[in-house]
């Protein structure tokens, strides 16, 4: 189980509890936290889970991999710290993980 | 019932219904939903059910939509194993197979479609399969093992991914095709020949240009498929992948006009005001292709969840969307967007060899449509060119040394 703070392009902060072996974006997705749409369901295949995470947390969150690296590469306002929230997972390592969502996913 | 409770009901419990029904609550929606579907269970993602869930790699909780909890903290009425067998425009309400007569303000139908059957003797054995819902994936995963084989009818991506799968789980699959090459609706040749010979590698045998006579059994067990040639194809199951047809019965009786599909426009709306349709039922005007077409994909039904929930919070419309789909296949990611209508051309990029190419479909010097294997980046810039209606250089598209960020800028 991790602590996870979702915020909202506009500033609005969920607080949740994910259980360890879901992604970031399920964790989202099941809380129904706006900001997050995750079209194809996490199999890296929309870029629509985008996220920035809090660099705080950059190391603990890994690194992308090739297949995301291009998806993120073509994601609106991308930035160094740009996540596809899908391909994070959850461990218990990760409590107290902040990450921001974008102002809009497509 | 008291009208005054009435809010939106939705018909349809499925990708669509459930997305929209979490989206009203997300835009504010304040009124009562009540989300009613045929199947036991609540709204849950299809996708996986030929892929991860069929090979055992997600479970059946992950597959949900959302949490059981979420449907009563949402404040959302959600009936399963629930029918409604009619619809009545003009007094806003809707009867159930119980006869339970409810009251809708706004009315959502997100019936779907269900797979075209095969009609030929045989067609009831046991063991004849079609792949759509979950209790549909059940009876697929449990036929399904070392030791056995499927036959697979139709070539096209059910049918591509369900082989993928049997082979990871051990089983032998052979697909049957009535037309020359796979994907023969869907899908450039020069894909048809690469998924071709991507799974003959892994065992997946082929009979194409054949049609299927009857299914042949033991015991009221199918063992076998008898093709027109007089062929019979021995198999443990077979898994019927024709396509499929719009569950538009409910509105047609409803007098809402109709094509191949509930019309809507770009709100999701249909005929009646106060009716909206969303997801593979609906027949929709595409306005980057000056046409009306049906899709069906996850990304059509979750785009018209959107176009419905704005609609109806009074919200503004969300941006129009390039369709796309994707299909997983052993480990290659299959990425397409747009549409191949009109195109005059197509442009290869990168060698199919390698098992990372894509392949642009043109009309004039603009991209209609894109098909990517293992090429997430020529996929996503292929959409954004496409939803720009850029011009494009066909050499420049086709120079694996030009990184699609330049040519897409």
């Amino acid at each position: 189980m991790a602590k996870i703070t979702y915020i909202e392009h506009n500033g609005a902060e969920h607080v949740l509890d994910v259980k360890a072996g879901l992604s970031v974006m399920e964790g989202a997705v099941k809380s129904n936290i706006p900001g997050i749409d995750a079209d194809c369901g996490g199999a890296c295949a929309c870029a629509t889970c985008h996220v920035y995470v809090d660099p705080a947390w950059a190391d603990k969150t890994g690194t992308p991999t090739a297949m995301e690296e291009s998806m993120l590469d073509f994601a609106e306002n991308v930035e160094p710290n740009s996540r596809l929230s899908c391909q994070i997972k959850v461990t218990d390592e990760l409590d107290g993980l902040i990450v921001r969502m974008p102002e809009s996913q497509h | 019932m008291n009208k005054n409770d009435a809010g939106v009901i939705i018909v349809g419990a499925g990708h669509a219904g459930g997305t929209a029904a979490a989206l009203l609550r997300q835009f504010g929606y304040e009124r009562p939903i009540i989300l009613i579907g045929e199947e036991p269970i609540a709204p849950y993602q299809r996708p996986p059910l030929s892929k991860a869930w069929l090979k055992g790699e997600t479970d059946a909780e992950t597959l949900m939509l959302k949490p059981a909890t979420f449907y009563a903290e949402a404040g959302v009425e959600l009936r399963t194993g629930v029918q409604v067998v009619s619809l009545s425009p003009p007094d806003k309400t809707l009867t159930l197979a119980s006869g339970e007569t409810l009251a809708y303000e706004t009315l959502i139908l997100a019936t779907g479609a269900r797979p075209r059957a095969l009609t030929i003797p045989g067609a009831a054995l046991s063991g004849v399969l079609v792949l759509r819902s979950a209790a549909d994936a059940e009876a697929l995963k449990a036929s399904l093992g070392p030791g056995k084989r499927l036959a697979v009818i139709g070539g096209g991506y059910i049918g591509l991914e369900a082989s993928a799968s049997a082979r990871a789980l051990g089983a032998e699959a052979v697909v049957i095709e009535r037309e020359p090459r796979i994907l023969a609706r869907v899908a450039n040749e020069t894909l048809s020949t690469f998924f071709t010979n991507y799974h003959r590698a892994r065992g997946v045998d082929f009979v194409l240009s054949a049609s299927v006579a009857a299914f042949e059994g033991e015991a009221g067990k199918v063992a076998g498929v008898r093709l027109a040639s007089g062929e019979l194809i021995a198999c443990d199951a077979a898994l019927v992948g024709i396509g499929a047809i719009p569950n538009m019965e409910l509105a047609q009786a409803a007098g809402l006009d109709c094509a191949d599909g509930i019309i809507v426009d770009e709100a999701a709306q249909t005929s009646d005001p106060a009716i909206y349709a969303i997801g593979d039922v609906t027949w929709r005007h595409l306005a980057h292709y000056g046409r009306p077409f049906r899709l069906e994909s996850v990304a059509n039904a979750l785009e018209q969840a959107r176009q419905a929930a704005c609609a109806i919070t009074g919200r503004p419309p969300p941006a129009a969307e390039v369709t796309w789909n994707w299909s997983d296949q052993y480990d290659l990611k299959y990425q397409f967007a747009g549409l191949p209508f009109d195109v005059d051309d197509v442009v290869l990029r990168g060698d199919p060899a390698s098992g990372k190419f894509a392949i642009f479909h043109l009309a004039g010097d603009r991209i209609q449509a894109v098909e990517a294997v293992n090429a997430p980046a020529e996929f996503m810039a292929g959409r954004q060119l496409i939803a720009r209606r850029a011009a494009v250089s066909r050499s420049r598209l086709a120079d694996t040394a030009i990184s699609m960020k330049e040519v897409a800028a």
